[in-house]
């Protein structure tokens, strides 16, 4: 027995047992079960890491077949390489701690919902721990869904808030636009290859056209911008932060939204081929990092403030994977899982503390009061803004650096929103935990329990150490340790790829400018904001629309969701009532008309008809049980 | 003999229904007989012997009819689902009291009966003479047991499908007489006839609005949310779980087969009418506030694409129909049980006087849940794969209709989660306010329909192993052509 399957199966017992028993199990057991799976798996995790560090990628064996037509065959496979041992770490590692977390913030939930709650997180590792040791394109979609459903669950966790309800629906819906995408993809590649094993589809690209590779590649990516958030379906990510906090920092932030960049990094040579498909992904995944950063700057609510920034930092995963930095992308989706993770987990443990208050307006000095909350928010934010040496600094150099190879405008522009993160991220530090409370409650304010800051602890000394896996070339050769690690899940495009050698003395000064200039305005928006004061009057111009997100929801609802409505209104109650069954009714009342000549003849008995029906059931068996020689009669008859 | 007795059970226990008068016993007896119907059509599932499968009785000699049964793939699937989706009914209806409860009953047997013979026959008089069995129980039970507008609207149903048994009637008559020799009424002798581009044409046509009409087919659709709207939901079950696959099946079993070039004709015509059906009704379903019709119009949207992709004729997409018979019978019956369920409590179907139900019915809202991401083909849910297959062959057919057919995907996803919505989640409304969890008779039904959603979601390949048979044979005999 491979080991592997140990992984998913603990999440999904942890799931069953909770969701099933809700109603007699205590809440800490509900707890332990719930988090204990996650462990068990962290735990299986590590060894299948250990084993792939030893021995490489592990054969796939199919566990059963899943569909089996005759014309293809796809098996129910896992494969554990690399590149999902990975994330296999990242999922289980934060999901427990995030879990453990979860024990203490949703402590005042009655049992029921407690027990509900840890389920659907049980069942959303479960998912995306599918998707990510998938050895086909379709178990990836298994988990794809998957990880929707437990979006969706979990965004609408609060059931009987209308508004939460909608941002759900909003959320699963903006995925499937996305995962028409990938299901079509799927469809092209069944009907090129035949196939959409991993291994088989990578080792016969060849058989693929030009049109072929661009067109799947543009699919998939749809599939993934709705998962991942990327512009045009970036807008239910910061509307699902209705759901509890710890789900934010997990589904909508640490992992789930990244199902994108692993898709994407797994079909690396695909869009290695594909040129176009690159430079759109780049593009997209560049102006959603500016779009992202610009809207964050505004925000007074502290977890939007963190979704846009969520936002931003995935299009600068899709910027890398666009210019083929494809460890660079993974290497950001790992960091950013350690210091976003912190940062929505801190978020909560403020929330919790201002008894559900989420607007920094009404916050201010919290320092004061949650000494630990503090200092691991500080470490998370210096490692998002990207100081040196703290995590963020490596991964981010690692893509604007192959940026700045592929075209020096990338480079510039996403500097530019790199600043922008430092400046929103510390006037979000400031305005919290700096300055004087002034909100109303000062005296409940408290540090959270241990179970929330211990992973807070965690997950900032992550932040702070995580980058050292990957130091870049010009400090020191070879120390790359991700790179070598990750290299036979890229070596197909590494071989495709032209060798960039980047200048060491042009990369160094770069490095240093935007170190420089993070700093600064790291210090602007430090003074501006520690002695914060919320303006009176409301924002004009720019910032009015920076406020309103640049009015892309009103945009939608304008462009596509009244109109599909109204066009619907339109189909019910003119075309089907008038046209079509208008046609109808007039050929029946017609009918109707001639059938009243004929009405002498039916009684309108219901009784009579019955009667009439069985007894002719009868007679045409007695035909049949003597063998026709009734209708032999009758014929010697006439 | 299992062939025979999976229509003679339902049918002489239907009779015998009529005689009891006592609504208890109706039920009792009913019950009993659709489980022994079950049993026999599991049985069927796993019987590989030929005298089990076939029956062949002399009927009507003379004029080349015979009483002949058999069980394929494709069969056996379509009979297993008649004969779950019976019990289903029954148990999950089992508190309600219906007038004349004997009557009830008995239309009911005598209507799976009907269907029974319709998915087993294998001669054209007796396939005939089952779907009109069928269908007369059908219009009784509509206009006797149903809401206010019952009359004309089953007038309308009645009216549409006569009309289109009418036309088959003279497709099978007008084949009977191509048939060489003294002439048979047999299936095998219409697949070895070797008709004229313009004869299959005609007989293609004649079959095919009997069918499209019974599917039904945009725009031969509109008697069908009427008609499951006014009808007692139990009877709607009937209609929609099994009744509309008899379109399908026929489609497959006699249109298909039988009329290769004429089907090569109009594949296109057929395709793009049933890729606008698919739109079209998704459409209408986000406007709906009554839930029956709400859920009839998802139905027309998934029996559209089933339609697409029989015409299409690959054969990852007629696996994809083949499974997907099953599963959108299931996973409909659900739906069907829990408007049943919150229609008996409430008395009201609208989405606008409910909500909130979660907080009051809370078993009911999760297996509702289930039932909804089933009827948006979440994967692992039953409908899953059978959407996938028959997408994909309709890609391969041309992608441009998948593509849009597609869409459907993301449409049924908002009227299916804004109906869960409106129903079960925000605030509770006046009505909804003193509401009781759901029966445990309701309970049960649709717990057994979520392990067969789920099951199946996880394990499709013993479905696909199943009617792999009849996909083979039907793509064979088409490719004599």
């Amino acid at each position: 027995m491979n080991l592997v399957y140990l992984v998913p199966l603990f999440p999904l017992l942890g799931f069953l047992i909770n969701g099933l028993l809700r109603k007699s199990l205590s809440k800490s057991l509900i707890g332990i079960i719930g988090s204990g799976a996650i462990l068990a798996s962290f735990i299986v995790s590590i060894l299948l890491f250990l084993q792939v560090k030893e021995q490489g990628a592990l054969p796939v064996e199919p566990l059963f077949t899943f569909i089996n037509t005759g014309t293809f065959n796809i098996g129910f496979a896992f494969q554990v390489d690399q590149l999902s041992t990975i994330f296999l770490l990242i999922i289980t590692g934060v999901g427990f701690l995030i879990h453990v977390y979860s024990t203490a913030y949703m402590h005042d939930e009655e049992t029921k919902h407690f027990g509900r709650y840890f389920a659907y997180l049980n069942l959303f590792v479960f998912s995306m721990l599918l998707l990510v040791l998938g050895a086909n394109y379709l178990i990836m979609f298994l988990g794809w869904e998957g990880v929707g459903l437990c979006s969706y669950l979990l965004i609408g966790f609060w059931f009987k808030v209308d508004n939460y309800n909608v941002a759900a629906r909003k959320a699963f819906v903006m995925n499937r636009i996305g995962d028409v995408g990938f299901l079509l993809a799927m469809f092209w590649l069944l009907q090129k290859l035949g196939t959409l094993n991993y291994a088989d589809v990578f080792a016969n690209y060849k058989n693929l056209s030009g049109t072929d590779i661009t067109g799947i590649t543009l699919l998939l990516f749809l599939g993934a911008a709705g998962k991942s958030a990327q512009i045009p379906l970036y807008t239910w990510l910061p509307d699902a932060m209705a759901g509890p906090t710890p789900v934010s920092a997990l589904i909508h932030a640490a992992t789930m939204v990244t199902a994108g960049i692993y898709m994407i990094a797994r079909s690396n040579i695909l869009y290695t081929l594909a040129p176009l498909t690159e430079n759109v992904v780049a593009i997209i995944g560049l102006a959603t990092a500016i779009l992202g950063a610009t809207i964050a700057l505004k925000q007074n609510d502290i977890k939007k403030v963190l979704a846009y920034s969520t936002v931003s930092q995935l299009g600068y995963m899709f910027l890398g994977l666009g210019v083929g930095a494809y460890t660079g992308a993974v290497f950001h989706v790992m960091t950013h899982a350690f210091f976003k993770a912190c940062l929505f987990l801190g978020a909560g443990s403020v929330i919790h503390a201002m008894s559900g208050e989420q607007d920094m307006r009404y916050m201010g000095g919290l320092k004061k009061w949650m000494p630990i909350t503090n200092i691991t928010f500080l470490l998370s934010c210096l490692a998002i803004a990207g100081v040196p040496p703290l995590s963020g600094f490596f991964s981010k150099d690692e893509i604007l650096a192959a940026a700045d190879l592929h075209n020096p405008v990338l480079y510039w522009v996403g500097v530019a929103g790199a600043l922008m993160t430092a400046f929103y991220m510390f006037r979000l530090y400031a305005a919290t935990f700096l300055g004087k409370f002034r909100g109303t409650h000062e005296h409940h304010l408290h540090e959270s329990p241990a179970a929330m800051t211990i992973p807070l602890i965690v997950l900032a000394i992550l932040a702070v150490v995580g980058g050292f896996i990957g130091i870049p070339e010009v400090f020191a050769k070879d120390a790359h340790w991700l790179e070598h690690f990750l290299a036979p899940v890229f070596a197909q495009s590494k071989a495709l790829q032209p060798e960039h050698l980047g200048d060491a003395t042009h990369e160094l000064m770069l490095m240093g400018i935007v170190t420089v200039l993070s700093i600064v305005m790291i210090v602007w928006a430090w003074r501006k904001y520690s002695k914060y004061q919320p303006a009176a009057e409301e924002e004009t111009g720019l910032g009015k629309v920076l406020e309103n997100k640049w009015y892309v929801d009103e945009a939608y609802n304008a462009a596509v969701v009244k109109p599909v409505n109204s066009f619907g209104g339109f189909l019910k109650n003119v075309v089907e009532k008038s046209g079509i069954d208008g046609i109808v009714n007039g050929a029946g009342r017609f009918v109707q008309y001639s059938a009243r000549q004929l009405r002498l003849l039916q009684s309108g008995q219901v009784g009579s008809y019955l009667l009439f029906m069985v007894l002719s059931i009868v007679v045409l068996f007695l035909i049949f049980w003597n063998q026709g020689i009734i209708i032999a009669f009758i014929q010697k008859i006439f | 003999m299992i062939a025979l007795f999976l229509i003679l059970i339902p049918l002489f226990a239907g009779l015998v229904a009529v005689f009891v008068n006592s609504g208890k016993g109706a039920k009792g007896w009913s019950l009993i007989a659709s489980f022994a119907t079950l049993a026999l059509a599991i049985l069927s599932v796993y019987s590989t012997n030929h005298n089990q499968l076939f029956f062949n009785g002399a009927w009507l000699p003379q004029m080349g009819s015979n009483f002949s049964l058999s069980l394929d793939g494709m069969s056996k699937m379509l009979a297993l689902l008649n004969a779950i989706a019976l019990p289903i009914i029954i148990i999950s209806t089992y508190r309600n009291d219906y007038k004349n409860p004997g009557r009830f009953y008995s239309l009911m047997l005598l209507m799976q009966a009907g269907m029974m013979g319709v998915f087993l026959a294998s001669d054209s008089l007796l396939f005939y003479f089952f779907w009109e069995l069928a269908l007369v129980p059908a219009y009784f039970l509509c206009s006797m047991w149903g809401g206010e507008r019952r009359i004309p609207v089953t007038f309308k149903f009645f009216v549409y499908t006569f009309l289109g048994s009418l036309l088959m009637l003279i497709g099978i008559l007008y084949l009977y007489f191509k048939t060489p020799g003294a002439h048979s009424f047999a299936l095998q002798a219409f697949y070895d006839l070797k008709l004229t581009q313009a004869e299959q044409n005609f007989g293609f046509w004649m079959f095919f609005i009997a069918f499209a009409i019974k599917m039904p087919i945009f725009p031969f659709h509109t008697w069908q949310p009427d008609t499951y709207e006014q009808s007692t939901t139990a009877v709607t079950m009937m209609l929609s779980a099994i009744m509309v696959k008899m379109g399908i099946y026929a489609v497959i079993r006699w249109c298909v087969p039988v009329f290769p070039l004429a089907v090569a004709k109009f594949d296109g015509l057929v395709v793009v009418l049933s890729v606008i059906g698919i739109i079209y009704a998704s459409l209408i379903a986000i406007r709906q506030d009554d839930m029956k019709r709400l859920i009839a119009y998802s139905s027309i949207a998934h029996i559209g694409l089933m339609s697409a992709a029989i015409f299409a004729g690959k054969e990852a997409g007629l696996q994809g129909v083949m499974i997907q018979m099953f599963n959108h019978g299931i996973v409909v019956l659900g739906l069907w049980i829990v408007a049943d369920a919150i229609e008996q409590q409430f008395g009201t179907r609208k989405f606008s006087q409910l909500g909130g139900l979660a907080q009051k019915a809370p078993d009911l809202a999760i297996l509702f849940v289930v039932m909804a991401f089933a009827n948006i083909s979440l994967p692992l849910t039953n409908s899953f794969v059978g959407e996938f297959l028959m997408l994909n062959g309709l890609f391969q057919y041309n992608w441009i209709a998948a593509a849009v057919a597609i869409v459907s995907i993301i449409l049924a996803a908002a009227y299916t989660l804004s109906m869960v919505q409106k129903i079960f989640y925000g605030q509770t409304s006046e009505l909804t306010m003193q509401a009781r969890d759901s029966a445990a008779s309701v309970n049960v039904a649709l717990a057994v329909l979520v392990v067969l959603i789920l099951f199946f979601g996880v394990y499709p390949q013993p479905m696909i192993e199943l009617t792999s048979d009849t996909v083979k044979t039907l793509l064979a005999q088409v490719k004599t052509f």
